[in-house]
């Protein structure tokens, strides 16, 4: 008998959108995802899902030479990412074979099968039975892809208007029977419209986001952004860890907004870790994709992140995702119901204080003046939060280096919640 | 130079011995400096500014490497030590800029490698010309006696402000301990004169060599002549053990072998003591003892008359000579030079020390370790010959040192000095710098302001 090591007791496995899942790591329609080579070995390293990276109509498109460039930290670790590449650049029929092939090995696993074809009937008519015919799971609807292919009519050209999102989503329910999740751009300015569109159309549940428009970086001896195609260059997606913020909130508006709240969502942004899965979950996803993280390290990383959030799962008592899924949209709200007479207030713990008196210069120069710095006789200094000025803003501890020595103390009151709504200082406030 | 141990033999192979005086910390590479400029945490108002002898504004240094700005974080450096390439290889960090340092306890790992980041900067520069203007010619004139590191910083600085330096040097090479006294691992090849080769390239710099002040130079000619006088002299004078037989062939000032290793074009040919004596406790015994084991010595005892933790080498610089295998003998202090039958040392008496009511005293007992050479290190003093004339006796002295003012001043009007030579000195050649560009700075406003009298 071999020794195994004891795992946490928890369900990871998830039915999103009829869509059954052994576990919510799905890798997005993306280069990971482009042929059966790629998609074999990401199910093999545990991956629960995969998005074919997008079909269209033959002929296949051509992609240029020089396709992804990044935007860095200083320590070269990849704070964003982007890529200028197209759909894939294979035959409809070899991906359709291979997508066919790779489902029968695999029937566990879910395999959603990303398309972008015209925006005219005859189109989607075409293809949509070609894929149901593969065994794939579900269909995800490209209308999203920022570069290249909004010229031609598709992608970001057909997400950015809702008429057609409602009326290219429709085409797909009335043509296949498998569920039709609609990938949303970010490339709007209120992402509840798009959303509201797909659930019109009959949208069995949207994915977001897909990438943002972006440039990385230049090269300046060269006068050329990144990635350069010969002398030229053009904007690409971003994505990586820089996007999840962004994401996320496009995920609570959907979550949130009462026309949309039953409309399930997986979450795609930036997802790297667990923790960042678990948010996503807690913001109302029912699944994730990701793609840059797996692209950065391979795809390995999926053991890491299902042992992390099932551990983090166990230690929580949630034994299935759908029980903390979307817990923190009741929390996420508009400013006006905020709590005007809450009052949080910065403590610095001196014990672990290293002197490097980041949170003094913060304060002093860009906050509240709100931090004294003191020097005794011997030199050591101090830095000490001048409560009556403190307003609770969080800059100090947010430029601290040392973990949990500044923390942010929330300070009692016997006064009553009150919002902005309420708040006898609103000269528009709601009076009874 | 070492003509007192002429009848030792010779160190042998000088090739093979080279390895040993190459780098002690070798320069980080630019990955390496990448990653540990990251770690610097641009504290406000930096502990390690304030701990720098000679101001250098760290954090803002440190973070122009981060930002590939090679030539930025050097001309931060510059602006405030112009032998900041220098410093960054002799400094003892571990006391003071990285001891200062924010990160510089357990939880954080370790200090920022300040001392090898200033070297990254300050090797890697790369300036079309010198990074510094010489203001317009002022018309004075100022003589700068020694070529160290006060000398040469005071002389650079007066530059700067417009005024013609001439840079008078008993030595045939300028650069003081950086060309002769520091150990040779530390500052190794030419780098000396090629700092100050870049030092010069300000213009308007004038170094004479051969010029000894109370021998061929007299204070009134250079009064006469000059219009202000700095003096950078340095402790010239090796501390005497004030024993029978200090002058027996075996026994010598380690400063002066010192000297001789950092000309010797080849190490084979330095003469090499097997078993070995340093008395003394500081970094010129360490590296004293160091560079014997690095000679080929198969014994090297270094020997302090109190414990450890006195000595004022740092404890950075006593595990290295430990690692290194020199044997430190603590709690003796040299009662009587051995000498065998042919004249020569042959080794060292010690009596046993210990300390009752704070005073030390010797317990009796006595210690004898035989060596081949035996060489001093218990100190500089500063030669007074120097300072002899008539006009020269009148400076006031300080505790055998030249007295000055905050503004580097000494009591004779128009003289100015700083460095190892005057009192607040700590025999720091970061320190020296600084004194030197202080004194440059204090020159130029009395100048200046005399002028605008006149």
């Amino acid at each position: 008998m071999t020794a195994t090591a004891k795992r946490p007791d928890v369900d990871l496995s998830i039915e999103f959108a009829g869509i059954k899942a052994p576990n919510p790591f799905w890798l997005a329609s993306a280069p990971p995802t482009d042929k059966a080579y790629n998609v074999e070995r990401a199910f093999e390293a545990g991956w629960g899902g995969v998005v074919w990276k997008t079909l269209g109509e033959d002929p296949a498109a051509v992609n240029v030479s020089s396709r992804y460039s990044a935007h860095f930290g200083k320590n070269r670790e990849v704070l964003g990412f982007n890529n200028i590449e197209l759909i894939t650049d294979r035959s409809l029929e070899i991906n359709l074979r291979e997508i066919t092939e790779v489902k029968q090995r695999w029937p566990d696993r879910a395999l959603i099968v990303s398309l972008m074809v015209p925006c005219v009937e005859e189109s989607w008519k075409a293809i949509l039975p070609l894929v149901e015919a593969t065994g794939a799971n579900g269909i995800e609807l490209n209308l999203g892809c920022p570069h290249g292919m909004p010229e031609r009519g598709m992608g970001a050209a057909v997400g950015q208007n809702p008429d057609l999102i409602e009326q290219v989503t429709r085409w797909c329910k009335t043509y296949s029977s498998l569920p039709v999740i609609v990938k949303l751009t970010p490339n709007i300015t209120d992402i509840r419209v798009p959303a509201r569109a797909a659930l019109r159309g009959g949208a069995d549940a949207v994915s977001l986001i897909n990438t943002i428009n972006s440039i990385t970086s230049l090269d300046l001896d060269n006068m050329v952004a990144k990635p350069t195609v010969g002398t030229q260059s053009t904007h690409g997606g971003y994505c990586g860890a820089a996007v999840k913020p962004i994401a996320m909130n496009m995920v609570a508006e959907i979550a949130r907004d009462p026309e949309t709240a039953e409309l399930p969502i997986c979450g795609i942004g930036g997802i790297s870790h667990w923790r960042d899965a678990a948010e996503f979950v807690a913001l109302g996803a029912g699944a994730v994709q990701v793609c840059t993280a797996a692209m950065l390290h391979g795809f390995r990383i999926v053991d890491e992140m299902q042992d992390g959030l099932a551990r983090w799962m166990a230690e929580k008592g949630y034994r299935s995702l759908s029980e903390f899924s979307g817990k923190a949209v009741r929390n996420t709200t508009d400013w006006k119901y905020l709590d005007m007479n809450f009052q949080t207030i910065a403590h610095i713990d001196q014990d672990k204080c290293i002197e490097c008196g980041r949170c003094y210069i913060a304060c002093e120069d860009t906050s509240h003046q709100s931090i004294a710095k003191l020097v005794d006789a011997s030199g050591t200094r101090r830095y000490e939060v001048i409560e009556e000025e403190c307003v609770g803003c969080n800059l100090c501890q947010i430029t601290c280096p040392v973990q949990d020595c500044i923390t942010m103390v929330p300070q009692p009151s016997d006064k009553p919640y009150m919002s902005w709504n309420e708040d006898p200082r609103n000269p528009f406030r709601e009076t009874a | 130079m070492t003509d007192a141990l002429s009848h030792l033999p010779r160190a042998g192979d000088g090739a093979a011995l080279k390895a040993g005086f190459t780098d002690l910390h070798p320069p980080l590479t630019q990955r390496q400096a990448i990653i540990e400029s990251q770690r610097c945490l641009y504290c406000y108002d930096a502990p390690c500014i304030e701990a720098c002898p000679s101001d250098i504004d760290i954090p803002r240094f440190i973070r122009e490497i981060s930002e590939d700005n090679i030539n930025g974080a050097a001309q931060t450096i510059l602006e405030q030590n112009i032998l900041g390439g220098s410093c960054a290889r002799v400094c003892p960090t571990e006391i003071l800029c990285e001891q200062s340092c924010v990160r510089n306890h357990d939880a954080e790992c370790q200090p920022v490698l300040i001392g090898l980041l200033q070297r990254h900067a300050i090797d890697h520069m790369h300036f079309d010309g010198h990074p510094f203007h010489r203001a317009a010619d002022t018309g004075k004139h100022i003589a700068v006696v020694g070529a160290g590191p006060a000398g040469l910083s005071c002389g650079h600085r007066l530059a700067m402000h417009g005024h013609r330096v001439t840079i008078l040097e008993a030595e045939a090479k300028p650069g003081g301990l950086n060309e002769y006294g520091i150990a040779k691992y530390k500052l190794v090849d030419d780098y000396a004169q090629r700092e100050i080769a870049f030092l010069l390239k300000i213009g308007g710099i004038e170094i004479r060599h051969g010029q000894r002040l109370g021998d061929n130079l007299t204070l009134d000619a250079l009064q006469r002549d000059y219009d202000a006088v700095f003096l950078g002299l340095g402790l010239a004078a090796s501390r005497q053990l004030g024993l029978i037989g200090e002058n027996a062939p075996g026994l010598m000032p380690a400063t002066e072998y010192i000297k001789t290793l950092r000309q010797a074009s080849d190490l084979g040919s330095l003469p090499l003591a097997r078993r070995c004596v340093v008395i003394g406790a500081g970094n010129t015994a360490i590296d004293m003892a160091m560079q014997m084991v690095r000679l080929g010595a198969d014994e090297v005892t270094l020997v302090y008359r109190r414990d450890a933790e006195a000595m004022s080498a740092t404890g950075h610089e006593q595990a290295i000579a430990k690692a290194n295998g020199v044997r430190i003998v603590t709690w003796a202090q040299p009662k009587q030079v051995l000498i065998g039958d042919d004249g020569r040392v042959s080794g060292m008496r010690f009596a046993r020390t210990e300390t009752r009511d704070g005073t030390l005293v010797a317990t009796g007992e006595t210690l004898d370790i035989p060596a081949d050479a035996v060489f001093k290190a218990i100190g500089q003093a500063f030669a007074d010959d120097g300072l002899s004339d008539d006009r020269a006796s009148r400076i006031a002295r300080d505790g055998g040192k030249i007295h000055i003012d905050d503004s580097f001043r000494t009591s004779l009007a128009g003289v100015y000095a700083g460095g190892d030579c005057v009192v607040p000195g700590q025999d720091l050649t970061v320190q020296a710098v600084q004194h030197g560009k202080l004194a440059a700075q204090a020159i130029h406003q009395d100048i200046m302001a005399q002028q605008e009298v006149a």
